[in-house]
């Protein structure tokens, strides 16, 4: 049976609860709610006059109300070291989400931990060292003292390189401005540590290289710009799962008022399904394009609505650069910049050409360059561009999204109503850092270093690289093979001094081991690889600050305790200066020592005072909190009348500035169609049967940290799903639900089968990232130029590993397309 | 609340505006059982065990409009044709089910081609023959199902649901 919760009523939240603001700490979009706290041995009333709603909930509410929430928003946790009761529902008031909850955020509740109700019993309370041969719980103290005496031996002042570093770079959840600081400061202002990656991919370096080096900042829009637009253009891109709320809010009021819709997907996807049914079927065009095929695409499309002339000519020549080349093809630069006719000359394609690479009709490209370009009544027509993972971590990144920005540049489609060429993000963002410049551009591939038996010590915060990195069958082999080193080096050393361990770790390094700590919220994939696992904290745990997807800059304010001693990563980051300081002084290194000064943070106040707030004076906690969920959109060029003032949207004055040129003009993109460009991917797809397009679904967030142990997610997919075309599973003898092998060279995974009858013969679409088979196994070690992985393009075979397990036998296997009325 | 019509495309968020409006269709006769004038308060709320129809009334695939546990939650009985888990009556095939989208409190449509229901509201949809199971969508609950009870006479009762229905704090209000 499907799971159920038999939860026949909740406890009613009193008109005296204290109520924070919390912006989701999932998605990117950052839905506003509310979290409720009052004390466990107090309710509320049905009678108007006993609840926080003024309501009478001795009725039946109406759909939407403001004074419902479901059991996944209710749980009891800890407040001050006191059992309070705790609902997180939506914010009606939020102009993000007008009261929407996704299925994801209306169970913020439900996943924190609570020792009362039992959720979340997986979060790390204590630091935990290698030690009898398992991990045994200790003090901060002493965890961060062996920290901090095994990387003292593998760094030094002028030399930083044995020390590799994964952090993550994002908002909401355990980052945000105060905990990217606390990272950013200690490894690039402490230290210049060079062999670092962020969460998702397996260096330091930009998503969007091009859109930044041709002008454009990503995130230049308000979500307000698809309710005044003419054309929503969304390109790899599944926002109705994946950005719910900004679809549901948004693009769906939108296209109620006109808006149509062009979707570049190879797959159809329920994002589409819906867009027909918000827009009417005659208003979507679906480009289901050949996988990899978008920079040709892009170039037609460009192509085509130059040669007809639908560009905005003035602000072509008021606020794009004039002449040939501003910035010549390098290793740095994955393909030439400049002006549109030198873009025109090199991107130049014809609807015949680009409808063969792409395997679409020649008539849908003439209709959506038409829907994106053509005036409408002589005046210039409003697109929206939308893109995401499809293009971010696809074939030729750089030159794919530059041709998708070109469009928008030629159109005028930028900085004004309607307009906007933006990524529609994962994670919130919540990045400030001291300069990265000396990472380098290309960026060390770090995953393969360590492939490569590169690297001594390796620092990894909430990273999961065994989940969620390519090559990663390689990857898991060599990383526990290379801690494992340690681990039996620390095993031998067992019952001698701190002195004696601390040698035995290095001499095992020096064979080749790997010492690994990890800072994370739970014990990971990863994790299970760690000679020392500090626990940290997440939003609500912790005040914490992030802007999302049109840049509103919120405070989630702390509404429970951390599980155990957990602490807040920039206070775990200060911890480990500090530590290190001392470490160095004591081995005479005082200039060195002197280095890690400055972190006597008490609070994530005082890092983000230290940090985002010396840059933007004006935005303090107190003011935040003011502003409370609808926030502030950034950048904040004041505060007046007791309000933060913002920026609607970038680059409104036509002047372009991301790429830091004096003459604030925008850069074209010369880069031509080339096939596929990673290393190893014309080879693959040419071995074998099966394209294995991968990415995220509606119901878990993204890595499932939480969601895996969460039992209405976990009860839906208990293994990842693969979306398979039902004539191909019938070819392989394979039934809806049974489990299947995914192999090819470079590793092997599972999944379980789902049939699809939208889904292309010869293309399948699997969950990426699940605990119970990374599809990252199979995914080779080429990556685009700069090093941006390419996870899109995989191709395998496929077999059946065995009939539909236990705990698929209840599951459903319809189509998760909504039906509208007959 | 309101049933869906399925009708007509009532514009998604103009549904339910006004509230407790009576159901149509189905004979409820609602008997709520008398309670002791003294007792402490109960760990769980009192279902009612409320006669939803005759096994007689229920065609294959055609959903029998009902309301449980009072006017104010519409449901429907649905004979399945097949055996499922959960499912009551001598062909283990008779399930029943609030319609009211446990997302936003949406009415939910049938689609009786693939056996679904389905919300207009923000696309959820639901399989009665997984027990309510969220094929896919924003509720954060699978379906409520009655508890059914089906007597010697074929009567067919509601005894319980098994998760919390939308606009409702307790189930029994």
């Amino acid at each position: 049976m499907a799971y159920k919760r038999n939860i026949d009523r909740l406890p009613i939240i009193p008109k005296d609860a204290k109520k924070h603001i919390v912006t989701c700490h999932y998605c990117i979009v950052g839905c506003g709610y509310h979290a409720y706290t009052w004390p466990v041995n107090k309710q509320g009333g049905t009678a108007p006059s006993q609840n926080a709603f003024g309501a009478d909930l001795s009725k039946q509410q109406e759909s939407e109300t403001e004074a419902w929430y479901s059991p996944s928003m209710y749980n009891i946790v800890k407040q001050n070291g006191e059992d309070v009761h705790l609902v997180i529902k939506p914010d009606k008031g939020c102009s993000v989400n007008s009261g929407l909850g996704s299925v994801r955020g209306a169970r913020m509740a439900e996943n924190r931990r609570s020792d009362v109700t039992g959720t979340q019993q997986q979060r790390l309370t204590d630091p935990l060292v290698w030690r009898y041969g398992t991990w045994q719980p200790t003090s901060w103290d002493d965890a961060l003292s062996l920290v901090a005496e095994v990387t003292a031996r593998f760094i030094d002042k002028d030399n930083e390189d044995d020390l590799f570093v994964s952090m993550f770079d994002h908002g909401g959840s355990a980052g945000g401005y105060e905990n990217t600081w606390g990272t950013g400061k200690l490894y690039f202002h402490s230290m210049k540590v060079k062999h670092c990656r962020i969460h998702n991919r397996p260096a330091y370096n930009s998503e969007v290289h091009s859109s930044r080096d041709m002008g454009l900042d990503e995130l230049n829009y308000a979500y307000e710009d698809y309710g005044l637009t003419d054309t929503i253009f969304l390109v790899g891109a599944n926002p109705l799962e994946t950005q719910t709320n900004l679809f549901l809010n948004h693009m769906v009021p939108g296209m109620r008022k006109g808006a149509k819709v062009v979707v570049v997907d190879p797959r159809r996807t329920v994002t589409i399904n819906a867009c027909e049914d918000a827009a009417g079927k005659e208003n979507v065009l679906h480009l289901a394009i050949n996988s990899g095929t978008d920079l040709a695409l892009f170039n037609t499309l460009f192509t085509y609505i130059a040669d007809k002339g639908w560009i905005d000519k003035e602000f072509i020549k008021n606020s794009t650069f004039q002449g040939d080349v501003a910035q010549p093809e390098n290793e740095a630069y994955p393909a030439a910049l400049g002006s549109f006719e030198l873009a025109r000359k090199a991107c130049r394609m014809s609807v015949a050409e680009g409808a063969k690479i792409c395997g679409v009709s020649e008539a849908d490209i003439i209709k959506a360059a038409e829907w994106i370009a053509k005036p409408i009544n002589g005046r210039r027509r409003k697109c929206v561009t939308a893109y995401e993972k499809g293009i971010i971590w696809g074939n030729d990144n750089y030159r794919t999204i530059g041709a998708l920005v070109n469009i928008a540049l030629a159109t005028g489609n930028v900085g004004r109503e309607g307009g906007g060429v933006c990524r529609l993000g994962g994670h919130q963002e919540g990045y400030y850092r001291p300069s990265d410049a000396h990472v380098g551009r290309p960026a060390p591939y770090v995953d393969d270093l360590i492939i490569k038996g590169k690297g001594k010590v390796h620092h990894v915060w909430a990273c999961d690289h065994y989940k969620t990195t390519l090559n990663a069958t390689e990857f898991k082999r060599v990383y526990n093979r290379r801690t494992n080193m340690v681990k039996e080096a620390m095993d031998a050393a067992a019952g001698g001094t701190r002195e004696d361990l601390v040698n035995a770790i290095v001499e095992a390094v020096n064979k080749g081991g790997l010492f690994s700590v990890q800072v994370d919220i739970i014990h990971s994939q990863i994790g299970q690889a760690a000679h020392v696992i500090l626990p940290a904290v997440e939003s609500g745990e912790m005040n914490l600050t992030s802007m999302n997807g049109e840049r509103r800059l919120r405070l989630t304010e702390k509404y429970m305790d951390p599980p155990g001693t957990a602490k807040p990563d920039c206070l775990i980051a200060a911890g480990i200066a500090q530590h290190l300081e001392r470490v160095l002084r004591k081995m005479g290194k005082n200039d060195y020592a002197d280095q890690f000064k400055g972190y006597v943070w008490k609070t994530e106040e005082d890092a983000f005072k230290d940090g985002y707030q010396k840059g933007n004076p004006e935005v303090t906690y107190e003011r935040l909190r003011a502003m409370g969920n609808n926030g502030v959109q950034e950048p904040v060029v004041g505060y007046k009348d007791g309000k933060l003032i913002g920026t609607k949207r970038l680059y409104a004055d036509g002047k372009f500035t991301r790429h830091g040129r004096k003459d604030k003009k925008a850069l074209f993109c010369a880069g031509a169609w080339r096939g596929l460009e990673a290393p190893g991917k014309k080879e693959q797809k040419a071995a074998h049967k099966f394209l294995i397009n991968n990415g995220r679904s509606n119901i878990n967030w993204q890595n499932w940290f939480l969601d895996q142990e969460n039992e209405f997610v976990s009860d839906r997919y208990p293994y990842p799903f693969i979306e398979m075309n039902p004539d191909d599973m019938a070819s392989l003898g394979i039934k809806a639900g049974d489990l299947v092998e995914v192999y090819n060279d470079s590793g092997a995974t599972q999944a379980m089968a789902y049939p699809t009858p939208t889904a292309k013969k010869g293309e399948t679409f699997m969950l990426f990232a699940s605990p119970k088979g990374t599809q990252g196994n199979v995914i080779n070690g080429g990556t685009n130029t700069l090093i941006l992985p390419n996870y899109k393009q995989t191709w395998a075979n496929i077999r059946k590993l065995a009939d539909a397990p236990g705990a698929v036998a209840h599951l459903s296997f319809k189509s998760k397309e909504y039906t509208p009325p007959a | 609340m309101k049933r869906c019509r399925h009708m007509v495309d009532v514009g998604r968020r103009q549904f339910l505006r006004g509230a407790g409006l009576a159901t149509a269709g189905a004979a409820v006769a609602t008997a709520l059982p008398s309670q002791p004038q003294a007792a402490p308060s109960l760990a769980r709320v009192d279902y009612p065990s409320t006669r939803l129809a005759n096994v007689k009334d229920l065609k294959v695939n055609e959903p029998f409009e009902v309301a449980y546990p009072d006017a104010d939650a519409p449901g429907v009985l649905l004979k399945l044709g097949k055996r499922v888990e959960g499912g009551a009556g001598p062909d283990g095939d008779i399930v029943g089910f609030s319609t009211i989208c446990p997302h936003k409190g949406f009415p939910l449509h049938y689609n009786a081609e693939d056996r679904t229901f389905n919300c207009p509201g923000h696309y959820s949809r639901f399989d009665p023959e997984a027990g309510g199971l969220q094929i896919w969508g924003q509720a954060t609950q699978n379906l409520p199902q009655y508890t059914l009870r089906i007597d010697s006479k074929g009567d067919i009762y509601a005894e319980g649901l098994d998760e919390l229905l939308y606009g409702r704090l307790s189930n029994v209000l």
